[in-house]
């Protein structure tokens, strides 16, 4: 088997970051598991989010993730690929935006 | 999508035993994932025994208009095993000489069975709190002959349950076949219309979510909401409750996930999901299951594994209340998956 920087079976293994730093760790987990509950927002569109910004942060442990959570809460397909399409459109956005300075900068250093 | 059952295709896994070695060997075998026993040896809760009998579950035979992808029964057209009128009749029996306040019809599509209407009515005289016929909506459309149906239900107030996988055509007609998505559509606007499903109405009727692929369901009361939004806005589909069930990793849905590479990675989530507050709610201690040919097991799933109860009396032939009781309940692998999360039945969630 090629080896990786990525294996599916870490994410198994992500709870034992609690192991090197106990408080840390217990900490994290708690407030992850306080962000997703149903509050102002539903469980639902915490985890469409999240699915977002899972592709933004380009994590292939979360999209993974909240692929298969996506799937447990009922959400289509259409659903999710129009959620990768807001994080790309930020993505490029912020790509984009940045033109400004560009245009910024050669006005200001042209005659 | 599978056209044919295991058993049609003589598959090496319409054999129970080979799903057993299935079960029990790779993952569990190692040492990597602990059997469901050793998860449970050291609770309470063991070993799971039998308390008092409650609901009836009768698998009235295996065949069925449909062919669905995720069928832990292997049930098709092309299943021949049928329960006979002298087995109904000693199951009517035991529903008289025991105090179990549900019945429950199942299958394959019970009511191919030649007898049902007749086992119905005979049932539905002796005074049973719930009687459920697990229907898969589309044996209503199938034939001319079950197109009145939804008013033999009527007449005979039955709770009506049906499977659902999703208020979306595409996943519906995936899991289950071609068309399904539109018939099922159909024969619920149907059964609403005399009443089934409607707000405050008498006529339950609930729908049943087994998720269509390798994950567990979520949140029962988030899907049913959901549910309830879209088939109302889609096509002004009323019911009552969403029971949402997890697929057990047995028969057709074991195939579907060794075939697609997802068994051990469903066999760690299922177990990394064990609640030992689902486990002290499972539906085996209350429940008996009777296969078409008379034996006894401790649920469905067990008897599509083969598993009898673990009594000196397995066939309805020898039925007694006592004898059966506090028997200790027949476990494998499998049961993993009625512990997970928030845990699941027939009836869905458990907690």
């Amino acid at each position: 088997m090629s080896k990786t920087y990525y294996n599916t079976e870490d994410l198994r293994k992500f709870k034992n970051i609690t192991d090197w730093s106990e408080e840390l760790g217990e900490k994290f987990f708690e407030y992850y598991g306080s962000v997703f509950k149903e509050g102002a927002l539903t469980a639902r569109e915490k985890s469409l989010i999240a699915l977002a910004v899972s592709h933004v942060v380009k994590c292939p442990y979360c999209i993974d993730a909240y692929t298969k959570d996506g799937l447990q809460k009922g959400i289509t397909k259409e659903e999710m690929m129009e959620a990768v399409h807001v994080g790309a459109a930020i993505e490029s956005g912020a790509t984009l935006v940045h033109g400004v300075q560009m245009m910024n900068k050669y006005e200001k250093l042209s005659m | 999508m599978i056209k044919k059952s295991l058993h049609l295709r003589e598959d090496h896994l319409s054999k129970p035993q080979k799903q057993l070695e299935i079960l029990s060997n790779g993952i569990f075998k190692d040492g990597s994932l602990p059997t469901f026993k050793h998860k449970i040896s050291n609770r309470q809760d063991h070993p799971l025994r039998a308390n008092k009998l409650e609901i009836l579950q009768l698998n009235l035979g295996y065949m069925c208009n449909q062919v669905c992808e995720h069928c832990h029964v292997d049930a098709g057209p092309d299943r021949k095993e049928i329960m006979s009128k002298d087995t109904m009749l000693q199951c009517l029996d035991v529903i008289k000489k025991t105090g179990v306040h549900t019945l429950d019809l199942t299958g394959g599509a019970p009511e191919m069975n030649p007898n049902f209407r007749w086992f119905v009515e005979e049932a539905s005289k002796l005074g049973i709190a719930d009687f459920i016929v697990r229907s898969n909506l589309t044996i209503i459309k199938a034939n001319k002959k079950y197109h009145d149906l939804p008013l033999f239900f009527k007449e005979h107030n039955i709770h009506v349950v049906s499977s659902m996988p999703h208020w979306t055509k595409g996943k519906t007609d995936k899991q289950r076949g071609d068309g399904v998505f539109q018939k099922s559509i159909e024969a619920l606007q149907e059964l609403n219309e005399i009443g089934y499903g409607m707000p405050g109405s008498s006529l339950k009727l609930d729908l049943v979510y087994n998720p269509s692929g390798a994950f567990l369901p979520g949140d029962q009361t988030a899907l049913e909401i959901e549910f309830k939004r879209n088939l109302i806005t889609d096509f002004q589909i009323n019911f009552h409750n969403l029971f949402a069930i997890t697929n057990l990793p047995i028969s057709r849905f074991l195939d579907y996930l060794l075939v697609s590479d997802n068994y051990e990675d469903y066999m760690y989530t299922l177990v990394d999901a064990f609640n030992p507050a689902a486990l002290a709610n499972v539906m085996c201690t209350n429940t008996l299951s009777v296969s078409w040919d008379g034996w006894l097991y401790d649920c469905d799933f067990n008897q599509m594994l083969e598993l009898k109860v673990n009594s000196k009396l397995k066939h309805i032939n020898d039925f007694n209340e006592e004898v059966l009781w506090n028997r200790d309940i027949v476990i494998s692998q499998h049961c993993y998956g009625c512990t997970a999360g928030a845990g699941s039945s027939c009836q869905g969630s458990v907690i």
